[in-house]
């Protein structure tokens, strides 16, 4: 049995869940070293959810294997539930009931007394900020509100493996920075937390290692600074005075950063990839600047930015080509 | 930019890092709860969820009413004579009927929870795995409780006299609690089989009605045609209404009871395993 913060929290191999038609996930390797935050970035319906549930033994995986400290999910599922804890997409409390009463009732599920229970479930309220909404049923919290007591019923018992199912989506920026806290504090106390995300800046801030599944598939895995070297570090973004010097800014831009332009909406705006392979992008940005100035492209606004994840999407599939500028 | 909270609601406490951690730090975890435990636990719950939602007591106490008052007066003079003399007959019946019908709603609210991101969370705790039904039908047999009391009540207003007492009367209400409990795990089932809350309650119309009305609850099934009283006599609520009837009237029904305490195993044992691989599986 692995312990709690040394060798792997989460291990599989060859993982597939099929629903009808649609092969949900087609055989996901993973490895997740305990003791850290392990990002899974990708879109919706790329897989993340149906991934988790897998490992959280809410669903059977159709082939393949998945150990939880050392326990297979199908056969030792019983073990793998007495270590991990899952905070799933929509609030995991029962809304009817109040704040104080879900965590009770989960603390008595856990095992403790009714004393221990409610001091406990206190205990997390007050930790938690929701000290003054003990008493109120849970339909008449806010998203973050929500998302809080939903984690606080995760952690009654501290646990090994904390699942955190794109916890942040829909939330306001305060209430995401709060949960961010809770996320820095509870794998601060040794906890291992995999937490999935539509958000390369998310996985950015709390992940130690990332892995981007697209189509059920594990497309890149590594840690935050191996995936920024393969995608690029970030790109710049170019707004020009007149719509018609687009087509020349661009080939200027690809031939200067050799990399893929991307033409926006808006029909002054292009985006391009710099830093690739570890090269300075702020360096690189800087010489396309110069290099579209001297070929005589106004340049209204520019600004360099991290990838965003469609960017990094697109350069770990090649999909989206078809709207890069025609040579 | 502000963001609003709900009214009321104070958004604005925030997270405390330092106690967080402290409450975090390796805590001693206590033995996983017993089986009995848990269910009463979840059977708790769904106490606390009454308390939340009284509304749904409804079903349990001006509905038997109805029953009582409508069958009463409406069969009571062409069947028996008199209205009280047919209550004699009916009430045992009519109780059997009203709480049979009443377990139907296990299904709807096991299917309403299911949509509802908190089953996940039940699903992924250690514990013993039928505990969260178990924790519906306890609840369900306070339920039944009320139900059956409210009925009582009504039925010794309008002149029901039964001949056993109050310890005969208490023996029809446990058997019938018995036979309801298992009796629900059909509707488990269905809470969980099912795709919505709509289709299980119109499939578990087509059960209960010609499961209930189809026995000897209201008339006795003499007068009826052969393959008819064939149905009617091998019908476990015909059983389950004569047991009743039986004990409340002071006698001691063998047959029908032992004839009612097989479908009750027979319910579990079939339902309460289809039941559990369904909320396995899902």
């Amino acid at each position: 049995m692995s312990g709690r913060t040394d060798g792997l929290a989460v291990e599989t191999a060859g993982l597939v869940k099929t629903f009808g038609e649609t092969r949900a996930v087609d055989g996901v390797d993973l490895s997740v070293p305990a003791g850290t935050v392990y990002g899974v970035l990708g879109p919706n319906g790329a897989g993340k959810t149906t991934v988790v549930r897998m490992l959280a033994t809410l669903l059977r995986p159709d082939s393949g294997r998945a150990r939880v400290f050392g326990h297979d999910v199908v056969r030792e599922a019983d073990a793998v539930r007495g270590r991990v804890s899952l905070t799933g997409q929509y609030a995991s409390v029962d809304e009817d009931m109040t704040g104080t009463e879900n965590l009770v009732l989960l603390g008595r599920l856990l095992g403790h007394g009714r004393r221990a229970a409610r001091e406990r479930g206190d205990q997390l309220l007050t930790a938690f900020g929701l000290g003054d909404a003990a008493a109120k049923q849970v339909k008449h919290y806010s998203g973050g509100m929500r998302r809080r007591i939903d984690i606080a019923a995760s952690i009654l018992n501290t646990p090994d493996l904390l699942f955190l199912d794109e916890p942040t989506t829909g939330l306001d920026p305060r209430s995401r920075n709060q949960v961010w806290d809770i996320v820095r504090a509870v794998v601060a106390q040794g906890t291992t937390v995999l937490l999935t995300t539509q958000y390369l800046d998310e996985a950015d801030r709390l992940a130690s290692r990332v892995a981007v599944i697209d189509r059920g598939t594990v497309i890149a895995e590594g840690t935050k600074g191996e995936l920024k070297a393969s995608v690029g570090a970030g790109s710049v973004h170019v707004r020009l005075r007149d719509a018609a010097q687009r087509r020349r800014a661009g080939e200027v831009l690809r031939l200067v950063l050799d990399a893929e332009v991307q033409l926006e909406s808006d029909p002054v705006a292009l985006t391009a990839r710099v830093g690739a392979g570890g090269r300075g992008a702020a360096e690189q940005a800087a010489r396309a600047l110069a290099e579209l100035a001297r070929s005589g492209v106004t340049v209204d606004d520019f600004s360099l930015g991290q990838p965003s994840l469609d960017e990094v999407f697109l350069a770990l599939t090649g999909r989206g080509t078809k709207d890069e500028v025609a040579a | 930019m502000t963001t609003t909270a709900p009214a009321g609601s104070k958004d604005l406490a925030s997270v405390s890092a330092e106690s967080l951690a402290a409450l975090l730090v390796a805590m001693e975890r206590p033995a996983r709860p017993s089986a009995l435990s848990a269910s009463l636990t979840f059977g708790w719950r769904a106490v606390l969820k009454i308390k939340h939602v009284p509304e749904q007591l409804f079903d349990v106490t001006a509905f038997p009413v109805m029953m009582v008052l409508m069958y009463t007066y409406l069969f009571g003079g062409a069947l028996a004579g008199t209205p009280g003399e047919y209550l004699q007959y009916l009430l045992p019946g009519i109780l059997v009927l009203s709480v049979v019908m009443i377990t139907m709603y296990t299904g709807v609210s096991v299917k309403a929870d299911i949509e509802k991101g908190v089953f996940d969370r039940f699903r992924t705790l250690p514990i013993w795995r039928p505990s969260t039904m178990v924790g519906y039908l306890l609840g369900d047999a306070l339920r039944y409780t009320i139900a059956s009391m409210v009925m009582l009540t009504v039925g010794l207003v309008l002149g029901y006299r039964p001949a056993g007492g109050v310890g005969g009367v208490a023996a029809g209400v446990a058997l019938l609690l018995v036979f309801s409990f298992a009796f629900s795990w059909i509707w488990t089932m269905f809470g969980l089989l099912l795709r919505t809350e709509k289709s299980v309650m119109s499939v578990s119309m087509m059960v209960i009605f010609p499961l209930t009305f189809l026995s000897n609850v209201f008339v006795d099934p003499r007068t009826m045609p052969g393959w008819l009283q064939a149905f009617v006599d091998n019908n476990p609520v015909t059983h389950l209404a004569s047991a009743v009837r039986g004990l409340m009237a002071g006698g001691w029904p063998a047959a029908a009871t032992v004839w009612t305490l097989g479908w009750t195993a027979l319910f579990v044992l079939v339902f309460g395993p289809v039941t559990m691989r369904l909320y396995n599986r899902r």
